[in-house]
C-alpha cells in the first residue's frame, strides 16, 4: 500500500512539474523566438517561423545581426541614454514622491485630502491626451545650462525626466505604506524632539524598504521599457535618444528582422540583469501592488 | 521647574467635544495619575500635554509658561507609549540615544547616557540587541530609557504597563515608582489599573466624559470619594450601591432605610439631606462582615456566588429583601452556594449620596 501511494506522490508531482514547464515555455517562447533569431539571417527567420525551428538555433547561425545592429545605430549610447534617464528619473520620484506622501499622511495641513484625491484622479488620464500641451510647455520653459538661462527643453536629458517624476502612483504606493506604519513611532519621534525632515529621513525613510524597492522597480520598468512617445516628440538629435525610439532605426524601407532581434536581444540584457540581482524584491513588489509589469 | 497647569482646557473632534473644560493643576515633582473609563478622554489629555494634539480652547501652561501653540520637542517633555514606540530599525542604544541624536549630541555624550539610563533600568546587556531580540518588559524598559536620557522636566505615560503580564507589570510598577523618586520630575501617568493609581499616584484625577469627577491623594478618593461616580470607580470589587429613604436627619448623623435594610443612623455623612428624600447607600465589600444572625441592622440573603482569591473572599449575596450586594472578606472562606448569610457593617464607614449624584 504504502508503495502505491508513494507512486501516486511521485505521479502527482511529475504532473505539478510538467504542468509548470509548460506553463514557463509559454512565457519564454516570445523571449526564446527573440534570442534565437537573433542570430539567424533575415531570409531564413522569416522562413523558419512557420515551422517549430524559430525555437531552434539551426541553419546558418552567426552574431552578424548583431555586428549589423551596432554598425546601424549607436546602441550603446541608446542604452546609455536610457539607463541614465531611468536612474535619475528613479531616484527623484522616489524622493520627491514620498516626501508628497509624508506630507499628505503626518501633516494635518488643511485640504491635503483633496489635494491628495486631485493627484490620484490624474491616474485616469492617459499621457497621449496632455503630451502636446506638455511640449508647448517644455519647449518654451527656461533651464540654466552652461551658457547661462536658455529658453526651451527640446532635445536633451531634462525634458525627458523632469515631466515624470512626479507620479501618482508613485505618491499612492507611498501613502499607503505610510498609512500602515504606527502612529506612536512617529508621534514618539515628535514628542523626542525631532523635525518633520529628521522625522522623514530617520525614521519613516529607514522602515520604507518594502514600498522603496516596489516604487522603483514599477517606476524602472516603466522608464526603461515605456518611453516611446514623449522621446519621439521631444528629442529630435541622436544624442539623448533613448532604446525605444532607437527601434526605429532599423524599420526603414526593408525591415531587417534579424538586426531587429538582434537590437531587442541587446536591450534586454540590462532588464534580465535587474530582474535576477532584485529577483526577491521583484516578486514581493508584483505581489503586493497586484499592478502587471 | 516644571509645574503643569490646565485652565478650561477643551478639545473637539469637529463638533464633538470630547474633553469639556479641564482645570487641572500639577506641581513640579508631582506623580499624577489620570484614570477613567474606557474612552473618556485620559489619553486625548495626555496627548494635549504633549503637543500631539492641539487645545481647541483653554491655556496649558509647563513651567509657567504656556505652550498651546509649543511644538512638542519645545516642550521639556518625553512620552511613553502603551505600545512601546521603540524604532525597529534602531539598536537599543540607537534608540535610547534617539533624542540626543536629535539635538545633535557628541557621540561620547550619547554613549555615556545611554549607558547611565540603561543602568538605572538594568539592561546594560541589552544595549546592542535589536528591538526584534527584546520581550515587552525590556522594549518598556527601552521606551522608558529613551525618555530619561533626555532630562525632561515633565515625563508622560499612556498606560505604559497594560501591555505587560501581571507579574511583569508589578515589576515594572514598582521600577517607575522607582524612578520617580530618583529623578524627582513632574510625571503624568495613564492608567485602568486601580493598583498602579492608587500606589504610584500623588494625585489622582478621576475623568468621565472628558470631566473632572475629583482630584486627590489616593486615599482621599477612597474614603471620602466626592459623587456616586468616584465612589463606584475607585476601589475593587466596587462600590455597593442601595436606594435608601432618608427617615431623618440631625447633627448626629442621617438615618435611613430600604427594603432590604432596617433603619440605620449614619454618623458623620457630610452632605445636607433631608428627610423623606431619596439617596444612594454606599458601602464597600471590605466593611461588610459576616455578623451573628440576631445583629441588628444585619443584611440577610443567600450566598449566589463565590470567589475565593486566598487573601479574600469574594462573596455575592442575594438579599432576602430585594437587591444584590458583594462583601470581600478577609481570608479565605469556604462558603456553600445557597447557604444563609447575614452581613453586617459599621456605619461609620457608610457613604451617603443624594440621588442626583449620578
Ligand atoms: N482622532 C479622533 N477623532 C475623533 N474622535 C476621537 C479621536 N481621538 C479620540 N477620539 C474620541 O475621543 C474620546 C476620548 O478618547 P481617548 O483616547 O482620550 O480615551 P481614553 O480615555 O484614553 O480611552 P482608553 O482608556 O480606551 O484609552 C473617545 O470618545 C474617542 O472616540
Ligand atoms: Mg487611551
Amino acid at each position: 500500500m504504502a508503495i502505491v501511494t508513494q507512486d501516486n506522490h511521485g505521479l502527482r508531482l511529475a504532473v505539478r512539474y510538467l504542468v509548470l514547464i509548460l506553463v514557463a515555455l509559454v512565457f519564454m517562447f516570445p523571449l526564446v523566438f527573440m534570442l534565437v533569431s537573433s542570430l539567424k539571417p533575415t531570409a531564413q527567420l522569416l522562413s523558419d517561423t512557420s515551422s517549430l525551428r524559430a525555437f531552434l538555433p539551426v541553419g546558418d547561425i552567426s552574431l552578424e545581426n548583431y555586428a549589423a545592429a551596432f554598425r546601424r545605430a549607436p546602441i550603446g549610447l541608446f542604452v546609455f541614454n536610457s539607463i541614465f534617464i531611468t536612474l535619475v528619473t528613479v531616484c527623484a520620484s522616489l524622493f520627491l514622491c514620498s516626501l508628497a506622501a509624508f506630507s499628505f499622511t503626518y501633516l494635518n495641513w488643511k485640504g491635503n485630502g483633496i489635494v491628495l484625491s486631485v493627484i490620484l484622479a490624474t491616474l485616469i488620464i492617459p499621457f497621449e491626451t496632455i503630451a502636446i500641451p506638455l511640449l508647448l510647455w517644455v519647449s518654451r520653459l527656461p533651464w540654466v545650462g552652461m551658457e547661462g538661462i536658455e529658453f526651451g527643453w527640446l532635445n536633451t536629458y531634462h525634458v525627458q525626466i523632469v515631466p515624470w517624476i512626479a507620479d501618482a502612483l508613485t505618491v499612492f504606493l507611498f501613502v499607503q505604506f505610510f498609512k500602515d506604519l504606527p502612529r506612536e513611532l512617529i508621534e514618539a519621534a515628535r514628542a523626542e524632539g525631532a523635525s518633520w525632515w529628521q522625522i522623514y529621513r530617520r525614521v519613516v525613510m529607514p522602515l520604507s524598504g518594502p514600498v522603496l524597492a516596489t516604487a522603483a522597480i514599477l517606476k524602472s520598468l516603466k522608464m526603461y521599457n515605456e518611453q516611446y512617445l514623449w522621446p519621439l516628440i521631444v528629442v529630435q538629435d541622436e544624442a539623448h535618444r533613448p532604446i525605444m525610439v532607437g527601434l526605429g532605426y532599423f524599420f526603414q524601407l526593408n525591415v531587417a528582422w534579424g538586426e531587429v532581434m538582434a537590437y531587442l536581444s541587446v536591450i534586454t540584457i540590462p532588464v534580465l540583469a535587474f530582474y535576477l540581482v532584485l529577483q526577491r524584491a521583484f516578486i514581493a513588489s508584483i505581489a503586493s501592488t497586484g499592478v502587471k509589469g | 521647574m516644571a509645574d503643569v497647569s490646565l485652565k478650561q482646557v477643551r478639545k473637539s473632534y469637529g463638533n464633538v467635544e470630547v474633553i469639556k473644560g479641564v482645570d487641572i493643576e500639577i506641581e513640579d515633582g508631582e506623580f499624577v495619575v489620570f484614570v477613567g473609563p474606557s474612552g473618556c478622554g485620559k489619553s486625548t489629555l495626555l496627548r494635549m500635554i504633549a503637543g500631539l494634539e492641539d487645545i481647541t480652547s483653554g491655556t496649558l501652561e509647563i513651567g509657567g509658561r504656556v505652550v498651546n501653540d509649543v511644538q512638542p520637542k519645545d516642550r521639556g517633555i518625553a512620552m511613553v507609549f502603551q505600545t512601546y514606540a521603540i524604532f525597529p530599525h534602531m539598536s537599543v542604544r540607537e534608540n535610547v540615544a534617539f533624542g540626543l541624536t536629535i539635538a545633535g549630541a557628541s557621540k561620547e555624550e550619547k554613549d555615556r547616557k545611554a549607558l547611565e539610563a540603561a543602568r538605572i533600568l538594568q539592561m546594560e546587556h541589552l544595549l546592542d540587541r535589536r528591538p526584534s531580540q527584546l520581550s515587552g518588559g525590556q522594549r518598556q524598559r527601552v521606551a522608558i530609557g529613551r525618555a530619561i536620557v533626555r532630562d525632561p522636566e515633565v515625563f508622560l505615560f499612556d498606560e505604559p504597563l497594560s501591555n505587560l503580564d501581571a507579574a511583569l507589570r508589578m515589576d515594572m510598577r514598582m521600577e517607575i515608582g522607582k524612578l520617580h523618586k530618583h529623578l524627582s520630575a513632574t510625571m503624568v501617568y495613564v492608567t485602568h489599573d486601580q493598583v498602579e493609581a492608587m500606589t504610584l499616584a500623588d494625585k489622582i484625577v478621576v475623568l468621565r466624559d472628558g470631566i473632572v469627577q475629583q482630584i486627590g491623594a489616593p486615599m482621599d478618593l477612597y474614603h471620602n470619594p466626592a459623587n456616586l461616580f468616584v465612589a463606584g470607580f475607585i476601589g475593587s470589587p466596587a462600590m455597593n450601591f442601595m436606594d435608601v429613604e432618608v427617615l431623618d436627619q440631625s447633627a448626629d448623623g442621617v438615618t435611613v432605610k430600604a427594603p432590604a435594610l432596617d433603619p440605620v443612623k449614619l454618623p458623620g455623612v457630610g452632605e445636607a439631606f433631608t428627610a423623606n428624600s431619596k439617596a444612594k447607600l454606599g458601602i464597600r465589600p471590605q466593611y461588610l462582615s459576616v455578623a451573628p444572625d440576631t445583629h441588628a441592622g444585619a443584611l440577610h440573603g443567600k450566598v449566589a456566588l463565590v470567589e475565593r482569591l486566598g487573601t479574600e473572599t469574594v462573596v455575592n449575596v442575594e438579599l432576602t429583601r430585594g437587591g444584590r450586594i458583594v462583601a470581600a472578606l478577609a481570608e479565605d472562606r469556604p462558603l456553600e452556594l445557597g447557604t444563609d448569610i447575614a452581613l453586617g457593617f459599621d456605619p461609620g464607614q457608610a457613604h451617603l449620596f443624594n440621588e442626583t449624584n449620578t
